[in-house]
């Protein structure tokens, strides 16, 4: 009885993050996306500076008509929002926030692999969106999503093997147990192209060729409305969570701080996740859209590269100092 | 047969075994659908089912690093090129009439005797074999990477030599093909502009990319 409780009370407290969060980093993004460009952002929602916009948002897309065009593929139309946003909840179970076993929804023993495979499935469902919304440009959306999975997927497995080398576990809970200060710029260059790579999964600007609203009308989501395109949003913040959460646990050191590494553990993990999720939000207003080219020579000409030197890095210390 | 039955027998299954054969059907009712399907998309997709099917069926033997490798090499990476590839040359939404071939009774002879012949070999070699499954995981990534770079390097290195052959192939077969086409037509450098050339640059890497998975792998 005792077991299931605790199981049922993870799962929830993960299901309320997965749906907090993402609406933390929206919201935070209307706010600093405004104050960047000098405006001011949703002002009048909720009272004080525009708190609610985004729960009135989600009820705008719950009002509006859930349209499926005639020529799609409609099963397949349907399933394809589920597809996308899932995997990243089944990410966030496995992140550890603070120290020791209870602070992570499940101690997954392959840890590493387990959340990269989980977050790689995602893409299927911006690629099954983008076909079968019988339309040219979510077809061109969705070819973008997979050409864009050719340039991110190899630079970001290398960087984190590189961490599983280093702390000698590809468990996430290990490697936060083997990390010592001096990892952050044994692995900072890892740790960048992951960022990077991180990025490009998520279609995030700089490199959101795959949505590029003032080129291809949003992609593979053009066709959507409503609470079924709310949700792909919703994936897209989740992501940022996720990614932003993974980058802290695999190079930041996670739970780890200067003091107060028994009780505030987990602020440590929210604070830098925190950090780079404004990171996140900071580039896409300071940068212009690449070019799908680009991100393939960016990744293969510099990613990838550094990413092998990181790992020749790696073992080369690790042999040294054993 | 006998020394496993009088060990472990059959007739009172665990919750285990259970779901292992319902997921083995699963696996087994989507792999059938991929290959039988006119529609093209989805028979890639039914691909994904049965791969994650698969995927299951290793969790349940607690080959868990096994698992995730497959999730990540096959359904994130393998299923998303023949999805690309699908949509670069034709996924028409609907039925295909010519996604049918005259070698079907071939095509099914030939798969079923390679399964059995598989099947018969594998319950030959294994059929004393038992995995514990409440003991210590048998197939967590320790005990795999130990048994992987212990006792199977050569095997390991050997096939490291030949997927770097394939790697090697594909970009001398991708530059050949690029330089007999510079031979008939003088090289028009334009240059791409927008979302013209997005078309164009993906092709170009997925020879390159094809051959990034099967490094991984």
């Amino acid at each position: 009885m005792n077991d299931a409780l605790d199981v049922t009370l993870r799962l929830l407290i993960v299901f309320v993050v997965f749906l907090a969060f993402p609406l933390i980093v929206g919201q935070t993004e209307h706010k600093v996306m405004a104050h960047m460009q000098g405006r001011l952002g949703p002002m009048y929602a909720g009272g004080f500076h525009g708190w609610a916009q985004l729960v009135a948002d989600g009820v705008k897309f719950a009002q509006k008509e859930d349209v499926v065009p005639a020529d799609a593929d409609r099963r397949i139309f349907q399933l394809a929002p589920a597809v996308a946003l899932l995997p990243y909840l089944l990410v966030l179970l496995a992140i550890p926030v603070g120290p020791g076993e209870g602070a992570v929804g499940q101690v997954v023993d392959a840890g590493v692999f387990f959340v990269l495979a989980v977050m790689g499935v995602g893409v299927l469902g911006s690629l099954m969106a983008g076909w079968s919304s019988a339309n040219k440009f979510s077809l061109l959306g969705g070819l973008r999503t997979a050409a864009q999975l050719l340039a991110y997927e190899l630079p970001m497995l290398l960087t984190a093997a590189s961490v599983a080398m280093a702390a000698g576990t590809v468990s996430l809970v290990g490697i936060l147990d083997a990390f010592e200060w001096w990892w952050l710029p044994w692995q900072i260059v890892g740790a960048v192209v992951f960022f990077v790579a991180g990025l490009a999964e998520l279609q995030r600007p700089p490199f959101d060729m795959p949505v590029a609203d003032s080129e291809i009308i949003f992609g593979a989501y053009t066709e959507y409305t409503g609470l079924r395109f709310a949700l792909f949003l919703l994936a897209e913040y989740a992501g940022i969570v996720v990614l932003c959460g993974l980058t802290t646990v695999l190079f930041l050191g996670g739970w780890h701080g200067p003091w107060g590494a028994d009780g505030l553990g987990w602020v440590w993990t929210l604070l830098k996740a925190a950090v780079l999720a404004f990171v996140v939000i900071w580039l896409r207003v300071t940068y212009p859209r690449l070019r799908e080219d680009q991100l393939q020579k960016l990744s293969w000409t510099l990613l990838v590269p550094l990413s092998l030197a990181q790992i020749a890095l790696t073992g080369v210390v690790k042999v040294v100092i054993a | 047969m006998t020394l496993a039955a009088a060990s472990h027998g059959f007739l009172s299954p665990t919750g285990v075994e259970i779901a292992f054969l319902l997921v083995g059907l699963v696996t087994f009712g989507a792999a059938v659908v991929t290959v039988t399907t006119r529609q093209l998309v989805h028979a890639a997709l039914w691909l994904v089912v049965a791969l994650g099917g698969l995927a299951v069926e290793y969790l349940l033997l607690t080959a868990e690093f096994i698992a995730w490798v497959q999730v990540l090499i096959y359904v994130g990476a393998v299923v998303v090129l023949i999805l690309f590839g699908l949509m670069l040359t034709r996924a028409p939404i609907g039925r295909s009439p010519d996604a049918d071939s005259g070698n079907r009774w071939a095509a099914l002879t030939v798969a079923v005797a390679s399964a059995a012949a598989l099947v018969w070999v594998v319950v030959d070699a294994f059929r004393t074999t038992w995995i514990d499954l409440d003991g210590p995981a048998a197939g967590s990534t320790a005990v795999t990477g130990a048994s992987l770079f212990q006792n199977w390097v050569l095997p390991f290195e050997a096939l490291s030599v030949l997927l770097l052959a394939a790697l090697v192939g594909a970009i001398v077969l991708s530059r050949k093909a690029k330089a007999a086409r510079a031979g008939e037509a003088p090289p028009a450098k334009t240059s791409p502009t927008g979302a013209s050339s997005s078309g164009t640059s993906p092709s170009g890497a997925s020879s390159s990319g094809t051959s990034q998975t099967g490094g991984v792998r």
